[in-house]
């Protein structure tokens, strides 16, 4: 009963941020200079070009009807036409939301593995120098924001010792078997390793520099996190049982540390989702990001305002998955 | 022949003062050892040295501590740790936070006896039950798949005994196991205490401030001061007439139901003085070898 009026809180507080989101992006990006349809059409357009454009688009109207107009449209699944590719917006965007979710997932997991081995080896040499050189490893990879990160991998793997792919999502020349764009997923379904070797190959830097300084921040919070937990009392009672070091890290420790390292883990989460955007344009990595980027360039009104909406909804919706598990770590929550 | 023996050893804080000065104490198989002394005496220390648990910040300087007749501080870690984990137990301090949060009460029982003593799950399970019961806790299935925080203070320090037991350690350490407690659950934690240890017939070091306490539990006693043993004694001549000036001044400092006045006696200034220059020619002696 509890956890039905927790979610139907959720709910609601969810579809008021979107709401707030989608306003605020709609006037915005109508406030701005520039003009979509000035755009479209060829150097010597008349006036009359421009306002039947206007018109065709909805944009002679007021700020407040074009909204009206585009939210009833919304709440019927239709998000407008894009104004440069005169497609619907919902079909393009959902076609690229599979490789940034793609993308980004990929970078979680780098970021988690890297992090947690990171946090699990300081813990267990703590005091020695190789916990030295995790925290200036760390503190390395915190200072230097993402898409530089992306630089310096292309100059690594990219030119210098060329080992992957520094732009694209698949090998353009390849034959394309799949009918859904979870090209990693459906490659790896089907099979088709080859395949899905050559996505690894193009996805491997992006996904790194995403990664890299999230895997800082979760290596240096989780290793806090642990030594604080090695001081406590039940598992100092743990090695009295003889269990080693390594016992009482990963059973004892490890699970009471997790839960303050999950929480920040995911607000960390949407800002490496943001972070797609430019590093997509970066690899040209053909993702929602990288749209997102044309779009605005181009002043595609609808498609900004469907990207951004779905942007919003999945920055929510993570949130909402890390509340569901840190309730299903914590055998405290578990039970309430 | 003592089934513990502390030789001569010294802890230190690494790169700093000694902790523990040459202490020697030994436990027989069966018997229950006091340890007082006021708070920073060293008495924790004794125990923690003895069960393998002391701080990184700390080490041993010299000394034996010899189990069974094997010197623990010779064996490599590993083993000694199997040794301790097989042969010793601890009942810790405070209830509330010497069981782990995530993991329910059942296996934090049997972990030991499978893990460590590689005794089938089922047995280990049963052990568990068993030893529960003794332990009075109604519903013993019920509490191995409940979580700590879902039972009292008392409820967890009669786990946390049960658990200690259940490997049928020869010797048990118990570092102040009432002092965190409601003092209504204090008196019956440690009649149950008393109970398990002479029904399994484990040797105790049963480390206290309460000299109340020392007299009902222990049959030998040592007082410490500044982590040096000024008295080795039994407990019967203790209360009689302490053999030191110091443990008489304890004695006197102790809360008397017939005398309240006396309970506020504090430790004369001569008398701290007398054992400070002990623990100086400790010191000494120490240093020359
Ligand atoms: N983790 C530690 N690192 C460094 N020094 C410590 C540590 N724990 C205790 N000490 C020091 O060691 C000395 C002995 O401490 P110990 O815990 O054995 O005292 P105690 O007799 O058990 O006192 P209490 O009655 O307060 O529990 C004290 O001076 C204390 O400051
Ligand atoms: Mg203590």
């Amino acid at each position: 009963m509890r956890l039905l009026r927790t979610f139907l809180m959720r709910l609601a507080t969810t579809a008021v941020t979107l709401f707030g989101v989608a306003v605020i992006v709609f006037v915005v990006i109508r406030v701005v200079p520039g003009n979509p349809i000035a755009m479209m059409l060829p150097p010597g357009a008349t006036e009359a070009d421009v306002a039947r454009l206007s018109a065709l688009y909805g944009l002679d109207k007021s700020i407040p009807q074009q909204f009206l107009i585009w939210a009833g449209g919304v709440l019927q699944g239709d998000f407008g036409t894009s104004i440069t590719t005169r497609q619907p917006v919902l079909a393009l965007v959902l076609g690229r939301l599979p490789a940034t979710l793609e993308l980004s997932v990929m970078a979680l997991v780098m970021a988690v593995i890297i992090g947690g081995f990171a946090a699990l080896t300081g813990t267990r040499l703590r005091g020695t120098r190789t916990e030295g050189a995790i925290d200036v490893a760390n503190g390395m990879a915190l200072s230097v924001p993402d898409f530089l990160w992306g630089l310096v991998l292309i100059l690594m793997f990219g030119v210098l010792v060329p080992i992957f792919h520094i732009s694209g999502r698949v090998t353009p020349s390849l034959d394309l078997p799949f009918v859904t764009n979870f090209y990693l997923f459906e490659s790896l379904i089907r099979l088709r390793l080859d395949l899905w070797a050559d996505i690894v190959a193009h996805m491997f830097m992006p996904a790194l520099a995403l990664a890299i300084p999230l895997s800082a921040i979760i290596g240096q919070l989780l290793k806090q996190s642990l030594k604080e937990t090695m001081h406590l009392d039940y598992v100092t009672l743990s090695r009295t049982k003889g269990y080693g070091e390594n016992h009482v890290i990963l059973r004892e420790a490890l699970p009471n540390a997790i839960l303050p390292t999950l929480t920040l883990v995911g607000v960390q989460f949407t800002f490496l989702i943001g972070g797609t955007v430019i590093i997509e344009r970066l690899f040209s990595y053909e993702g929602l990001g990288n749209m997102a980027i044309d779009a605005v360039i181009n002043r595609d009104l609808p498609l900004i305002q469907g990207i951004v909406i779905l942007f919003a909804a999945i920055f929510t919706a993570v949130n909402l998955l890390v509340d569901l598990a840190y309730a299903a770590l914590n055998p405290r929550l578990r039970h309430a | 022949m003592s089934y513990l023996e502390i030789d001569r050893l010294s802890v230190r804080l690494r790169g700093g003062g000694p902790l523990l000065r040459q202490v020697s104490l030994t436990v027989a198989a069966g018997e229950v050892r006091g340890l007082v002394g006021e708070s920073g005496a060293g008495k924790s220390m004794i125990g923690k040295a003895v069960l393998g648990i002391l701080p990184r910040s700390t080490e041993i300087t010299a000394g034996r501590i010899v189990l069974d007749g094997v010197d623990l501080l010779t064996l490599p870690p590993a083993e000694r740790r199997r040794r301790i984990g097989a042969t010793c137990a601890l009942i810790p301090q405070d209830p509330l936070t010497a069981l782990n949060p995530s993991r329910r009460i059942g296996p934090q029982i049997t972990d030991r006896l499978v893990d460590i003593l590689g005794w089938p799950r089922v047995r280990a399970e049963a052990r568990a039950r068993e030893l529960l019961a003794e332990v009075y806790i109604p519903d013993p299935e019920r509490v191995m798949r409940s979580y700590p925080h879902e039972l009292s203070g008392g409820m967890r320090q009669r786990i946390l005994i049960a658990s200690a037991f259940a490997a049928e350690p020869k010797l048990i350490v118990a570092d102040e196991p009432t002092t965190a407690l409601d003092v209504t659950v204090q008196k019956q934690i440690l009649k149950l205490i008393k109970e398990m240890q002479e029904r399994h017939g484990t040797a105790l070091l049963f480390v206290t401030h309460d000299l109340g306490v020392v007299s009902k539990v222990c049959q030998s006693l040592s007082v410490l001061y500044a982590g040096l043993v000024v008295e080795d004694c039994a407990v019967r001549d203790f209360f009689r007439a302490p053999g030191h000036a110091y443990s008489a001044a304890l004695l006197a400092a102790t809360p008397k139901y017939t005398d309240a006045v006396a309970s506020l006696t504090p430790v004369p200034d001569t008398v701290i003085a007398a054992v400070r220059a002990e623990v100086a020619a400790a010191d000494r002696r120490m240093s020359h070898g």
